[in-house]
């Protein structure tokens, strides 16, 4: 197993259309004999499983979910970007790939970021020609706006529910498939291990989550796009069911996990309210466009406003700290997630945080209302509008733009953000490491790929708002159905993939095993106590800043929990029926495993970037210090029987094209 | 229309059926109003309408029709809807999201049904045996007497009140509940929506005082 | 706060179900519903008894994962929230709450609250799409303008999460919201345009073919609906059909 990224040679702007052209294909003809599994049902692994169904392989889907339209995708709010210039503000492919890779803090692939950049263009096309409702101007042509850490309005979206809409059109995409026969759907099943044959990547384990039977499934080749390890942390952005079992599975079979420490830490998130939390909150960072993040100047008043005897809307201009727009001031309060985020938690450390739990700063909307309350009472020609009327015109231009996130915030905290600022706090959103992939998006593992956010590829230490969406579309709309053909076209003569061979049954065995001993364990503990002991670990000591001494004593402490879990866990009911406890204790089970690696990860990293912070490496203004000399590099880990014996191979990372520098938003 | 094979195009025959008893219900009207402010008038329309071959020999049997069919694609509608959810719910708070009169369509309905029993055994039956089977002679003046006659029995206006109540809130819904059948929902619904409203008591509130109004002024005998 | 709960368990799919009662303490004002039934089921596995099954997952009200029937209502007493939405501060201290699957013929029981709702993947797949392939070539997105007010009316009518509140609701068990979301869509835009006979027709014969029942405008449906989808919709899907009725 080798670790090349098989980066195609020549000028980066041609790297990806010589390519292109000179991988192989496979006659139409012969695909109509070669299966390929798809398994998550996502913005990757729909449109993947969508195109390759049309370019005529058979397809099997496999998603957790009663439906692959619930995939974890369709919770992204903001938008998804592409550098169309429409707004003539200066963009263009060079621009968006400058922007990807300053915002990944220089950790992520030229390669890889400027292909993803040519072909941002073609998703907004694609997906305007599936019928996705983008938002619109008046004149009817498509509207953009602009996120956080860049200078230019690139972002296509949907009201807040653009990652829905995206989805519902793979979602369509792939119906139209599964109408023709081309993919078979299998729903409510969850991949619990993949099959090695001669070495190569021919199939899966599945367990049918209603009747608890396993199936075997074979295929000539296997795409896992199954999201990203949020969860790790128990209380994250993520649905409750996200997880890494299948990334974390095709690790343990040989493919390399890179880079598991970079994490994104969502800044504007609703605030944990108590121990029953069972899941964190967005809230759309678009909303960093016109809200002004706050804590008090005064510690005191910090503490009157904790303990309810003040209110924010009572603390005087001059006693406010905007301290991004202090700290930051040509981004201000636009600068990126991991930036803004840790400026929250400093403040919130320094004593100033705002709810009773002091985890939590303001989001305030009163400039934003009153600036475009102004402008409508001038385009209405109302003259002498009193301050009342001005604030009435301009919570209506505040509720058209962000009318439903205001509204899902006032059912969560029972609280009227239009009245009073609203309270956020950072939470895990998102995580730039996964699944190590080449260029082709091929794992260390032949006839294995990872697509999306399973894959570690494109945004390095951190990611840029809005362009989850774009990769997880161009990988599966227009770089896997490419690049797997090169790999399928050695396989026209294989035939039928067998699950009667003595790989299959020895999986399927392993995974017998690993359920009748959970069902069988009888413990005292259920499965969530695991769960959420493992997110405070990860929290507190893999969080938003890491140190070597507690990413050390997280390493121990994960050890300990997973041996505590093996022992101690109650799995209630029988494996041949619907059995929630045991989905979950399979899942917890990968990441008390996972976890371990990604303190080893973060320990191995002796330098700050994007997401990735330790306390051991900054400037003395507090911001993150890369070590280029040592770290310009992703780090890929090779399974050897324990998370702490993993191997670890350096893909270097070299950039041709772009000047390092250091990153900065001030 | 597919031999209604579709849930849609039934739901669009119900509408249409619907309409058209919405329509003769109307005419009826002003023919009965008329036997509160014109006797004679009333007495030349009731012998058109009974003695016109277009309207007996046509438009008769058509209403006829409408009115069976609408009945049955009624019954036949609940009995599917019923079997949609064989399984009831414990609790099932069906005020919360829909008024009363159109979750119970078809218990306003039978009442109708069973009302129009009564007004053909009154009225329709009779006139047929007068017309067809005993053949009499022509009288163009007999309607109205017949009519006002029928109105002394204080149970038989009981119940064609109570009748016209439930033809209210049968209206209620399904005047303009048609209009959304048949498509017809935008910024005109509105109005159409007051309309039909106004309609659905305005037509049978009319009929209980036309009834009500006979029943006090009885022919002396 | 202290609540009785009175939740539909059935075993399996074949099973016949029952109503059991439980009591649960301690029940804070900012829980979610489902966070309440997560503490539920805690105390469940402490006394050996099964945890209650039910549908869930992004509990940010978007993925239409979670259902319930909670008093008679979809998603609950709430108005334009799903279930992981709605919190516990709807309800008072001492209450009763009655907690069923949705119901409906096409919605079979799976386990306890768990329903499948594969029905309304099989409208999808019957039409529910633009025949487009994916392909780096399709025409610039902005050379097809589209008026404001259709983009957003499609928009409003694609925000359906599918949870099937509408079928849950609705006396007769009627798909027509649902299935004139997706139809009215696409009926909205130019893209849709090509196949829009094709569609109506085929997607209206799949949601009979499965069972739910006949559309009756009660209006339950929109009320219910968490996403707010207009009975517009089931209007346009009504004209929709009879067009394409009309053009064979």
């Amino acid at each position: 197993m080798s670790i090349t990224s098989n980066i195609p040679q020549g000028p980066l702007a041609e790297k990806w259309t010589k390519h292109k052209n000179d991988i192989n294909l496979v006659n139409p003809a012969n695909k109509r004999n070669i299966d390929i599994i798809v398994v998550g049902t996502g913005l990757a692994g729909g449109s993947a499983a969508a195109s390759l169904a049309e370019l005529g392989y058979n397809v099997k889907t496999f998603c957790y979910q009663d439906s692959p339209r619930r995939a974890h995708s369709i919770a992204a709010q903001g938008g998804i970007n592409a550098a169309k210039n429409y707004q003539g503000d200066g963009d263009s492919t060079y621009r968006l790939f400058y922007d990807t890779i300053k915002g990944g803090d220089y950790r992520s692939r030229e390669a890889n970021v400027h292909r993803l950049s040519e072909v941002s263009g073609n998703i907004i096309d694609q997906c305007v020609a599936q019928g996705v409702p983008f938002a619109r101007e008046y004149g009817g042509l498509l509207d953009n706006r602009s996120f956080g850490g860049v200078l230019v309005s690139r972002t296509f979206y949907a009201k807040g529910q653009t990652g829905q809409q995206l989805l519902l059109g793979a979602y369509a995409a792939m119906n139209r498939q599964i109408n023709r026969g081309k993919i078979k759907a299998y729903n409510r099943h969850e991949m619990l291990d993949l099959v090695l044959v001669d070495g190569k990547a021919r199939g899966i384990i599945a367990r049918n989550l209603v009747t608890g039977e396993l199936e075997r499934h074979g295929a000539h080749a296997v795409v896992i796009a199954s999201g990203g390890y949020g969860n790790v942390f128990f209380l994250s952005t993520n649905a409750m069911g996200s997880n890494v079992t299948a990334s974390w599975k095709i690790h343990k079979k040989g493919a390399y996990f890179a880079n598991p420490c970079y994490t994104q830490i969502h800044p504007t998130c609703i605030p944990v309210s108590g121990d029953h939390q069972s899941k964190l909150t967005l809230m759309s960072e678009s909303l960093r466009n016109d809200g002004r993040i706050w804590v008090p100047k005064k510690l005191e008043d910090a503490e009157a406003v904790r303990d309810g005897r003040l209110m924010p809307t009572a603390i005087a201009e001059e006693d406010r700290d905007y301290y991004l727009e202090r700290r930051y001031p040509s981004f201000g309060n636009l600068v990126p997630r991991d930036v803004a985020s840790r400026a929250a938690k400093e403040r919130c450390d320094a004593g100033y945080g705002v709810n009773k739990t002091g985890e939590a700063v303001y989001l305030d909307f009163q400039t934003a209302i009153m600036r475009y309350g102004k402008e409508q009472a001038i385009i209405q020609h109302i003259k002498d509008a009193s301050d009342a009327d001005v604030r009435a015109l301009g919570e209506k231009v505040v509720e058209s733009k962000y009318g439903n996130l205001f509204q899902m915030y006032e059912k969560i905290v029972d609280q009227n953000p239009y009245k009073t600022p609203m309270m956020i706090y950072p939470a895990v959103h998102y995580t730039m490491g996964g699944v190590w992939v080449d260029y082709n998006l091929m794992t260390s593992i032949p006839g294995c790929y990872a697509a999306g956010e399973a894959n570690f590829s494109d945004h390095g230490a951190n990611r840029l708002g809005a362009s989850a969406l774009m990769q997880g579309l161009a990988d599966g709309y227009f770089v896997l159905p490419y690049t797997i053909g090169d790999y399928l076209s050695q396989d026209i003569k294989t035939g039928a993939i067998t699950t009667d061979s003595s790989e299959f049954e020895a999986a399927e065995n392993a995974v017998k095993a690993t359920i009748d001993g959970l069902i069988n364990n009888k413990g005292t503990k259920t499965v969530d106590s695991f769960h959420r002991k493992l997110g405070k670990i990860m929290w507190n000591k893999c969080g938003m800043s890491r140190n070597e001494t507690e990413l050390k004593e997280a390493i121990s402490e994960i050890k300990a929990l997973r041996e505590a879990f093996w022992r101690e866990v109650n799995v209630p009911g029988t494996a041949n029926e619907v059995n929630q406890e045991l989905e979950k204790a399979m899942r917890v089970a990968d990441f008390l495993e996972l976890g371990e690696l990604f303190a080893k990860d973060a320990l191995e990293r002796n330098e700050s970037c994007g997401g990735h912070f330790r306390e051991e490496y900054q400037t003395p203004e507090g911001e993150a210090l890369r070590d280029d000399e040592n770290f310009m590099c992703v780090s890929a880990w090779e399974y050897q029987g324990e998370p702490s014996d993993a191997k670890l191979h350096k893909e270097p990372l070299v950039y041709d094209n772009i000047q390092v520098k250091t990153r900065s938003y001030k | 229309m597919g031999l209604l094979t579709s849930s849609i195009a039934r739901k669009v025959a119900m509408a249409l059926s619907g309409l058209f008893l919405v329509v003769f219900l109307g005419q009826h009207f002003v023919i009965n109003l008329t036997s509160v402010i014109a006797p004679n008038t009333f007495n030349s329309f009731s012998h058109f309408m009974g003695t016109n071959a277009l309207v007996q020999l046509l438009l008769q049997p058509i209403l006829i029709f409408g009115v069976v069919f609408h009945f049955i694609m009624g019954f036949v509608l609940e009995l599917k809807n019923r079997s949609a959810r064989s399984v009831r719910y414990v609790a099932y708070k069906g005020g919360a999201s829909a008024s009363w009169a159109s979750r119970n369509m078809i218990i306003s309905g039978a009442v109708i049904l069973a009302f129009l029993g009564l007004h053909f055994y009154d009225f329709w039956i009779p006139e047929m045996i007068h017309k067809y089977v005993e053949s009499h002679p022509e009288d163009p003046t007999r309607y109205y007497a017949e009519t006002v006659h029928k109105f002394e029995n204080p149970v038989r206006v009981g119940l064609y009140v109570l009748s016209f109540v439930l033809l209210a809130v049968h209206l209620w819904h399904g005047f303009s509940s048609s209009f959304q059948s048949v498509g017809f929902n935008n910024k005109y619904s509105k109005a159409l929506q007051g309309f039909t409203k106004v309609y659905a008591v305005g037509i049978p509130l009319g009929f209980i005082i036309i009834a009500l109004y006979h029943h006090l002024n009885p022919i002396a005998h | 706060m202290k609540l009785t709960l009175k939740i539909w368990r059935q075993k399996n799919a074949q099973a016949k179900g029952r109503m059991e009662t439980y009591q649960i303490d301690q029940i804070d004002g900012d829980m979610s519903f489902l966070e309440m039934l997560d503490v539920l089921n805690d105390q469940l596995i402490a006394t050996g008894i099964e945890p209650v099954v039910f549908d869930h997952d992004c509990r940010e009200g978007i993925c239409g994962s979670c259902s319930l029937q909670i008093n008679g209502e979809p998603h609950g007493p709430d108005r334009f929230v799903t279930t992981c939405q709605l919190h516990m501060r709807k309800f008072n201290d001492g209450d009763t709450i009655v907690i069923e699957p949705f119901r409906a013929k096409a919605f079979p029981v799976v386990k306890d609250l768990m329903v499948d709702r594969s029905a309304f993947d099989r409208i999808q797949q019957a039409g529910g799409y633009i025949s487009v392939n994916t392909s780096g070539n399709t025409i610039d997105a902005n050379s097809i303008p589209i008026q404001k007010d259709d983009a957003d009316n499609a928009f409003n009518a694609a925000t359906c999460i599918g949870c099937g509140a509408c079928v849950a609701a609705c006396k007769n068990a009627s798909a027509m919201l649902f299935t004139s979301a997706k139809v009215s869509q696409f009926a909205l835009l130019p893209q849709g345009q090509v196949e829009a006979t094709r569609r109506v027709l085929n997607m209206v014969e799949q949601m009979d073919k499965e069972g739910f029942g006949n559309c009756t405008n009660t209006g339950a449906c929109e009320i219910e609906c968490p996403k707010g989808i207009s009975l517009e919709n089931i209007a346009r899907m009504n004209r929709e059909f009879l067009t394409a009725q009309l053009k064979g």
